[in-house]
């Protein structure tokens, strides 16, 4: 196994050397001659009718080009899923920050001046704003009855298990919207020429996204429009689809003015108008035996999607599928629903829907272990999954996986017991109570059910004139490490340097589709077809008669050249074909979800100082079984910059909404963790491999945050003694529920129906 | 409301970057962090914020660390900034530089300039730091990526070595 050369090791990243020296060019950095800048006018009421639009005194508007969805060529839409969202508000906003007007100047600092100058008049709409005012239907603002989407998962015969049960146990579990936080704010720099078409420039994560929504805004054929990476600062899924919106805007600006133009948001743009994590409500009723089996339960998830579909659907279904968690359900029967309100359109964030359905299902065990009197960790013990068990879609478990194996090294790594011992004892005379609890969990990799399928994502792998090999994907660095484990495995593959090996800049007009850089895909699926493109390379050149069985790299780069001379061109492409033992049913939601599933247990020690009831994360465990570690430090980044967010989410990020606009959207009153924040966080590996990743690996970019949150909030509980149901849960939440508790005097722990 | 920044007129200023001298004409107002980018096209200084909490703009002027969207051009006339363009010597980077390739320290990138300056004024401050001295040194920096781990493990390494290395 460990024969590898390149595999395994921490090679260093790729483009790091551009990074540390400043010389990478990211969107704002880069000026092309005659450049415009843009800007954006946007709606300032939720949900109303446009009356009026005039252009104020003391701004030149001869100088500013001005666009409306007027000047639209295509359809009006950010094309998706449903294509439901327009690029340009037509007589109706649905949400604040919703784009109405583009505006256009060669002077950037003249910008904000004229978007204040405009004026739109509205006819006000009633609006909604949480998940229960859109189940009310007080007012339908989406479809027939405010509903995006919905799911039914069912597995056994539920209702015949709440008779036998021993425990009846309910729960209802919140978590807030989420701002991912890049650092690098979204641009997009577009130019438009009239014979060769569109191009556009920017930070992103899914240039054939971006590609195909141009396509149909400008009704352009798909080669006459080029889509260009650039080095991006960020992504987190909050680059998935908004990406779209502001290239969209750009080319807008670019094609009315016959100039190219920048669109750059500064940071309370970015944060008051592009996509955030779904704020989410979980609902458990769970039939336990005595013995602590869980026997069924009912789980009703929903999310709330903001104005509009965009990925809401797909974002349901994950959270919806991990909602049962890493453990064995005899019946179950999850109800989903993605629901409308006037905020802006939630999207992606790193574990997409997952981090929430966890959340509710990670809280919900301990309750479910206080009620039942066994510890956290035994309740989970007696219900993990199992090798030949079935999850909740029916998938059957085929990977050697022992869960309960690895609690108990999460356990012994964290001195688990020995604490939760000692600080129950040592809280009774301090006001800094300490807690300790755990989460144990999984996350899918790839696209869910058909999903890859359908993407039919093609990669290529090319032989340089000078030797060297290039990989030819759309699969973007953002900072998570495509780049260089991509070129590793192809080096591992060719049996040559890892220097031997280049990647494309992700361009539309240069490399074929290999699909959205989402969903933990990139080094299992994508990884997996470039190594097969690499194998392909190699087989052409030893057909060619310029390749032994045996060589040696400087053998490999002289044949590579004397390919290229003599034919002009060496490429080999790969497409994805779904292995046969990944069958999924759509309309039923059962089958095989996903191809390899990546599993954890976390533990979190925590302090509740109760003079000013901040909580500090003292210790954190992170033990992981993600396949085979390609590069360990890239990996091991991934994993603490992941449980960082998480620590965020749990118990700083908090987004405060007034009438579907968020207040809060700079740095100094959004507040995520600094380096003084955090304490260290250990991070372990188990690799037990995977038949369908590139050299046994499986997704690991998610995974990390789904869970930390619960893992937190678990141990405020053992510290406190005082049950939390939604986070984010910051110092007045806390004083408010203990003040609480101390007036309930009779207070106990154990909830419950006792049947 | 601020005064737009080119509400007067311009002037020359003139102070060092990274060794060399340079004059500029700029709006007394407007930000360093443009007048470095825009006028000078040292585009390795980032802006994260526009509000001096993220330090993607850090900058070090005459040693001290600042946030160079919050110093008006006019506060730079006779100083000596350097910027993290300033650090490496031709293909030779610096000690940091390469800790921080070495130990994962960069990600996605963004905060990495201004991380590394930080970085740097610290260890003028505190030669070989410890832990908590590189957490609290840090703290005025953000980065989404990394949790902060393996910038705090190349920032440890380069005081263990020495800035030389």
């Amino acid at each position: 196994m460990n024969t590898n050369r390149i595999v395994g090791k921490s090679m260093p990243r790729l483009e790091g050397r551009g990074k540390v020296t400043g010389q990478a060019l990211y969107v704002d950095d880069i000026v092309l001659p005659g450049m415009l800048f843009g800007a954006t006018v946007r709606s300032r009421i939720p949900r109303g009718r446009i009356t009026k639009i005039t252009f104020g005194p003391g701004v030149d508007w001869n100088e500013f080009v001005i666009v409306s969805a007027k000047d639209i060529p295509g359809k009006n839409c950010i094309a998706l899923i449903d294509d439901d969202e327009p690029c340009l508000a037509d007589g109706k906003v649905n949400h604040p920050e919703e784009p109405i007007l583009l505006l256009a100047h060669p002077d950037r600092r003249l910008l904000p001046q004229a978007v204040e100058a405009v004026s739109v008049e509205y006819e006000p709409l009633p609006a909604i704003f949480s998940i229960e005012e859109s189940e009310q239907h007080s007012q339908i603002i989406w479809g027939a009855d405010n509903v995006f989407k919905s799911y039914l998962i069912e597995k056994g015969d539920l209702d015949a298990v709440w008779e036998r049960a021993d425990y009846v146990v309910e729960g209802e579990y919140a978590t807030g919207a989420q701002e991912q936080l890049y650092i690098e704010n979204n641009g997009m720099i577009a130019a438009f020429d009239p014979q060769q078409g569109l191009t556009v420039w920017g930070s992103m994560q899914c240039p054939y996204y971006v590609h195909k929504s141009l396509v149909k805004l400008f009704n352009l054929p798909a080669e006459r429009v080029r889509v260009v990476q650039t080095e991006t600062g960020g992504a987190f899924g909050g680059k998935e689809d908004y990406p779209s919106m502001i290239a969209g805007h750009a080319a807008l600006l670019a094609m009315k003015s016959g100039r190219p133009v920048k669109i750059v948001y500064d940071r309370m743009e970015d944060m008051a108008a592009t996509t955030k994590r779904h704020p989410s409500r979980t609902r458990h009723r769970t039939a336990v035996s005595k013995e602590g089996k869980i026997l069924g339960g009912e789980i009703e998830f929903a999310i709330d999607g903001g104005a509009y579909e965009t990925l809401s659907p797909v974002v349901l279904s994950r959270g919806a599928i991990h909602a049962g968690g890493a453990y064995s359900w005899p019946s179950i029967r999850i109800r989903a629903k993605a629901v409308a309100t006037n905020t802006p359109p939630q999207g992606a964030f790193r574990g997409f829907g997952a981090p929430q359905s966890l959340f509710a299902l990670e809280r919900h065990m301990d309750r479910i272990a206080q009620v039942i009197q066994l510890s956290p960790a035994e309740i989970r013990r007696r219900n993990f999954i199992k090798p030949g068990e079935t999850t909740t879609t029916g998938q059957t478990v085929t990977e050697a996986i022992d869960l309960g194996k690895l609690l108990d090294r999460a356990m012994e790594i964290s001195d688990y017991s020995a604490k939760k011992e000692r600080f129950a004892k040592e809280n009774r005379n301090s006001t800094r109570k300490k807690g300790i609890g755990l989460a144990s969990f999984l996350h899918g990799a790839g696209f869910t059910g058909s999903g890859e399928r359908f993407l039919s994502s093609v990669v290529g792998v090319e032989g340089c004139a000078e030797g060297s090999v290039r990989i030819l994907v759309s699969s973007t660095e953002f900072g998570q490490g495509t780049n260089t484990v991509l070129c590793q495995i192809v080096a591992e593959a060719l049996k040559v340097r890892y220097e031997d090996v280049s990647i494309a800049r992700p361009d539309t007009q240069e490399v074929p589709n290999s699909g959205p850089t989402v969903a933990s895909r990139t080094v299992m699926v994508v990884g997996k077809l470039v190594q097969s493109a690499a194998l392909g390379i190699q087989q052409t050149l030893e057909a060619s008669g310029l390749l032994g069985a045996i060589y040696s790299p400087e053998e490999f780069r002289a044949a590579v050249r004397a390919y290229v001379a003599k034919n002009g061109k060496l490429q080999a492409l790969a497409r994805y074909e779904q292995p046969e033992d990944i069958v999924w049913d759509e309309q039923k939601y059962r089958g095989s979800a996903y191809a390899a599933f990546a599993w954890a247990v976390y533990v979190a020690e925590v302090a509740v100082d109760l003079t000013s009831y901040s909580v500090s994360v003292d210790d954190f465990v992170a033990l992981q079984e993600v396949g085979r570690v390609l590069n360990p430090v890239l990996a091991k980044g991934q994993i603490i910059g992941g449980i960082a967010q998480g620590i965020g989410f749990a118990l700083y990020e908090k987004v405060i909404w007034q009438e579907g606009r968020m207040q809060n959207g700079q740095m100094t009153n959004y507040i995520i963790p600094t380096s003084a924040d955090l304490a260290p966080i250990r991070v372990y590996f188990e690799e037990l491999g995977n038949v369908h990743g590139a050299f046994g690996a499986k997704g690991i970019g998610e995974l990390p945050m789904d869970g930390p949150a619960p893992a937190i909030i678990n141990a405020v509980e053992d510290a406190l003694g005082v049950p939390f149901r939604s986070i984010p849960l910051l110092p007045e939440d806390i004083f408010d529920a203990v003040a609480n508790e101390r007036e309930r005097e009779r207070f106990s722990p154990v909830a419950g129906d006792r049947r | 409301m601020i005064e737009p920044p080119q509400s007067h007129t311009k002037c020359e200023i003139s102070f060092q970057v990274n060794g060399k001298l340079v004059a500029v004409r700029a709006y007394p107002m407007e930000r360093l962090l443009d007048v470095l980018r825009e006028e000078l096209g040292l585009t390795g200084t980032k802006e994260g914020c526009g509000e001096g909490e993220c330090g993607s703009c850090s900058v070090l002027m005459d040693g001290v660390l600042v946030n160079s969207c919050l110093v008006p051009a006019l506060q730079a006339k006779g100083v000596n900034i350097t910027t993290v363009e300033g650090l490496a010597e031709d293909e030779r980077l610096h000690a940091l530089q390469q800790a921080f390739l070495d130990c994962g320290g960069a990600q996605c990138g963004i905060c990495t300039p201004g991380m590394i300056l930080a970085a740097l004024h610290l260890l003028g401050k505190k030669p070989q730091p410890t832990m908590e001295d590189i957490r609290e040194g840090l703290s005025g920096n953000l980065c989404r990526c990394t949790g902060y781990a393996q910038i705090i493990e190349a920032v440890a390494e380069v005081g263990r070595r020495g800035i030389a290395g």
